[in-house]
């Protein structure tokens, strides 16, 4: 008998759709990943199973936990389940634990109100579980608070209180997203680990089909609320019906082709460029202490060519991107761009300033969502001198929508009648609308669905042939920095480790470092191919 | 958590000193001389050099600015200009009806404000949410010295379970006086109350969208067992703000209650005293007042790093 057996589950919140008689089981030491593109229903899926949908919630249908149908359970019960029965470890670590309590007291919560036992038997089992997931107590006392971990140590504290009763399931609702690659890595181990000791059952949701490739025994795919494939990975992947999968699958690994670069003519120059901040003083009247971000990072970015820039978040990938944008100064060292200063005596100069261009990565909070789109996307003229006017100015609105894939009708529209990667095509065209010298990408498509990701690219490629883009793409995505980049350069605590050809770095990777995060990385094995071999 | 402490203290200690030269100055160049206003404009010059000497206006505005911090270091406020009595001794009768006259009332409106606000936080939207909002909508927008009136009418001249005003005096027992602090401390709480209730709602609310209220539930925590263990105590952080500015307010900001019940407060002596020109008074209550604000804020400050841990290692 399976140990989690869902069928016809249909859920609907306030009246709209949001499952469609989805139907999937899981096996007692089995590892389901259920996968698919935001709004597919897969995290709903997942709290359906916990009972812990938003209100306005209506489901039907059955979700048998050992033959007991959850859906008739009494909330009283299914309180007793939860944590007991069934853990739950959620994405965002950072903001899945209390500020203001102890981890210890945290995991120590999980066991006492489920278990009556003494404070401190519970203490000693707190210890017990976070020494397994990784959290020795000679290292990381029950006392730390969660401020005081990284992320990781945040994410395994998050595990910890999910198995500190050994449930029989345990949901993972995208455990990784928001980590780093090494991280990741550690992480994944650490679940499947769990699962073969345990014998638990995992109900893995993740978006990302490498990770799903490299962990899951089974793989459910989802779209729009349904189930649209599911099988045991080695078979879904060698056989995909759905002609969904095969888009996804396509799209995860999506590779697009870059228009040669011209012959190389300096257009960024980074010289030993020094950003430190400043620390909080220990004593009174000491000298406070630095924290050197970027340490002595020196290269040239040529005109036409695109740089890619990858490493680990902390690394100072973004304090670098600031100081190329004239946002913060650098302590040593200095920045030119066609060869001018990009500051000028301490003060951004405006004449460098208005040949560069950003585009962010939340398509969603860049934006004023007051202002009309082609007041968003004209917003880069006031660096100009003499900013277009009149049919000008219409006409330049046009070109530019009509060249990220969308209508001049557009410009009239307010932001939030378009979709994620809809915004993100605006970014595009403001960042291109005073035509640029130089164009900064920072996690620009990290936030976008495979698919739309995939387009992105495309757009990218398109609009380097046409306007001979030169940039800056700054990502912790390694498959897509190996696409749409001509170079790139490896960041390491604040240094440059490791630069040079794309393509080379990826096959011979020279640093340590650098083999670390390409090994991380999980790649989607069609039987030990790497991801662009599966797409030929 | 200590070093945290100090650090506050000395930003307490130096607002206080930054407080006491702009207080000084800005009275020093109000226009009138107290002298003359007292004897009179039919004066004779030598009277009033004598008062002015007397009353220690007589020497530079450094030396009488030092004059009046040393002495109040030392307790010593001063003489008023008008009563020829110790300023100290003024404001130590006031403070004992308006300080507790402040602490009960704060503490009637977080009685009233904390379960009030969790409660209808906790049933967003239901009938019991929609009443308690009405409520605090109400009490916000009633003046609270037409309560006074309702409450004299009701409970003092109806019931007759209180007095209609005065203050019996803590000499008369610690009853007598509670007694008789009662129906202004109600009557200052109401406003304070709805307010609080509202700001620890709204609060609340926020707190219970966050990611690590989804994580006790997955827990096994039921809804009410995770709104106290994990909400309440993250939601305090904006309530003890809106906590230490009421206390402020209620501590001088009285006035009108004060006269509606006839109270010997803080808030009279300073209308008495700025219509008397009494400004050594003035001075000295404002001063005091300054004092009582940036402690309560140093206490606040103390309370959010109780609350927070976040704050105790961040220096």
């Amino acid at each position: 008998m399976s140990l989690l057996q869902i069928e016809n589950l249909s859920l609907t919140i306030h009246g709209a759709d949001i499952l469609k008689r989805v139907s999937l089981s899981i096996a007692s030491g089995q590892i389901v990943a259920v996968t698919g593109e935001s709004g597919s229903g897969k995290s709903m899926t997942a709290l359906a199973v916990m009972q812990l949908l938003p209100n306005g919630a209506d489901a039907a249908g059955a979700i048998q936990l050992e033959g007991k149908d959850l859906l008739n359970v009494p909330e009283a019960e299914m309180c007793a389940l939860r944590g007991a029965s069934i853990g739950m470890v959620f994405q965002e670590p950072m903001t899945a634990l209390n500020p203001v309590k102890t981890i210890g007291d945290q995991v120590m919560e999980t066991i006492l109100i489920h278990k009556a036992m003494p404070r401190a038997q519970a203490q000693e089992r707190a210890q017990e579980v976070l020494t397994r997931v990784g959290l020795p107590p000679d290292r990381f006392p029950l006392s730390r608070y969660p401020h005081e971990l990284s992320g990781g140590q945040r994410q395994r504290v998050v595990i910890a209180m999910a198995i500190a009763l050994r449930p029989k399931l345990l949901i993972a609702d995208e455990p990784t997203t928001a980590l780093d690659v090494t991280t990741q890595a550690q992480i994944l181990e650490l679940l499947k680990g769990l699962v073969t000791e345990y014998g638990m059952g995992l109900l893995m949701i993740t978006h990302d089909l490498a990770v799903v490739a490299d962990i899951a025994d089974r793989i459910v795919v989802m779209r729009y609320g349904e189930v649209v494939e599911s099988g045991a990975t080695v078979d879904l992947m060698r056989n995909m019906q759905h002609p969904y999968t095969r888009m996804l699958f396509a799209a995860s690994g999506h590779q697009v082709t870059l228009p040669a670069s011209p012959a190389p003519s300096p257009l960024l120059e980074v010289r030993h460029v020094v950003r430190d901040y400043r620390l909080p003083r220990k004593r009174l009247f000491d000298t406070p202490g630095h924290h050197r971000a970027v340490n002595d990072v020196t290269f040239t970015l040529n005109r036409g060519e695109r740089l890619g820039l990858v490493g680990e978040s902390g690394c100072g990938k973004s304090t670098l991107t600031r100081s190329i944008l004239g946002i913060d100064d650098v302590q040593a060292g200095e920045i030119r761009l066609d060869g001018e200063p990009v500051f000028s005596g301490h003060k951004p100069n405006p004449a460098v300033r208005r040949k560069m261009q950003v585009v962010f990565q939340d398509p969603y909070g860049s934006f004023n969502p007051r202002h009309r789109v082609f007041r968003l996307i004209t917003e880069p003229f006031h660096l100009l001198e003499k900013p277009p006017t009149g049919s000008e100015r219409q006409d330049r609105i046009a070109e530019m929508l009509t060249a990220v894939g969308l209508s001049p009708d557009d410009a009239d529209k307010y932001i939030h009648e378009f979709s994620g990667g809809q915004r993100q095509r605006i970014a595009i065209a403001r960042a291109l609308m005073i035509r640029p010298d130089l164009i900064l990408f920072d996690e620009a498509v990290s936030a976008l669905d495979v698919s739309v990701r995939a387009q992105i690219l495309d757009l990218l490629a398109e609009l380097c042939a046409t306007y001979d883009l030169t940039y800056l793409f700054i990502s912790h995505d390694l498959s897509v920095v190996r696409t749409i980049t001509d170079r790139v350069m490896v960041m390491q605590a604040g240094k440059i480790v490791e630069q040079g050809e794309t393509e080379q770095v990826f096959s011979y990777p020279q640093h340590p470092y650098t083999r670390t995060l390409i090994e991380a990385a999980p790649i989607l094995p069609d039987i030990g191919v790497t991801i662009e071999n599966t797409l030929n | 958590m200590l070093r945290y402490a100090l650090k506050r203290l000395m930003s307490l200690l130096i607002s206080l000193a930054v407080a006491s030269v702009v207080i000084f100055a800005v009275i020093e160049v109000a226009p009138g001389d107290p002298a003359s206003f007292m004897l009179g404009v039919n004066a004779q010059e030598d009277t009033l050099a004598a008062l002015r000497a007397e009353l220690g206006l007589d020497v530079s505005k450094v030396q009488r600015y030092f004059n009046w911090v040393g002495g109040m270091l030392v307790g010593d406020f001063g003489t008023s200009y008008t009563y020829r009595t110790p300023v100290s001794q003024m404001i130590a009768d006031r403070l004992w009806v308006s300080l507790p006259l402040a602490l009960y009332a704060l503490t009637l409106s977080t009685l009233i404000a904390f379960p009030a606000g969790i409660y209808a936080a906790a049933r967003r939207g239901k009938p019991g949410d929609l009443t308690v909002m009405g409520a605090t909508q109400l009490g916000i927008a009633v003046p609270n010295f037409w309560f006074a009136m309702m409450l004299v009418l009701i409970f003092a001249i109806n019931l007759r379970w209180f007095n209609a005003g005065g203050f019996a005096g803590w000499e008369n027992g610690l009853w007598a006086g509670v007694h008789s602090l009662t129906l202004p401390a109600i009557a200052l709480a109401l406003p304070q109350a709805a307010i609080l209730a509202r700001v620890m709602r709204s609060s609340l609310l926020d707190v219970l969208g966050e990611d690590f209220m989804r994580t006790a539930r997955a827990k096994g925590l039921s809804r009410r067992q995770a709104l106290w263990r994990h909400g309440v105590r993250n939601a305090l952080i904006p309530v003890l703000t809106i906590i230490g500015l009421q206390f402020s307010f209620l501590l001088a900001g009285s006035i009108i209650i004060e006269q509606v019940f006839y109270l010997p407060g803080l808030g009279r002596l300073v209308f008495q005293a700025i219509s008397a020109r009494d400004l050594i008074v003035v001075e000295s209550v404002v001063m005091l007042l300054v004092f009582a604000v940036i402690t309560v804020n140093f206490l606040v400050d103390l309370a959010y790093a109780a609350v927070d841990p976040r704050l105790r290692s961040r220096t």
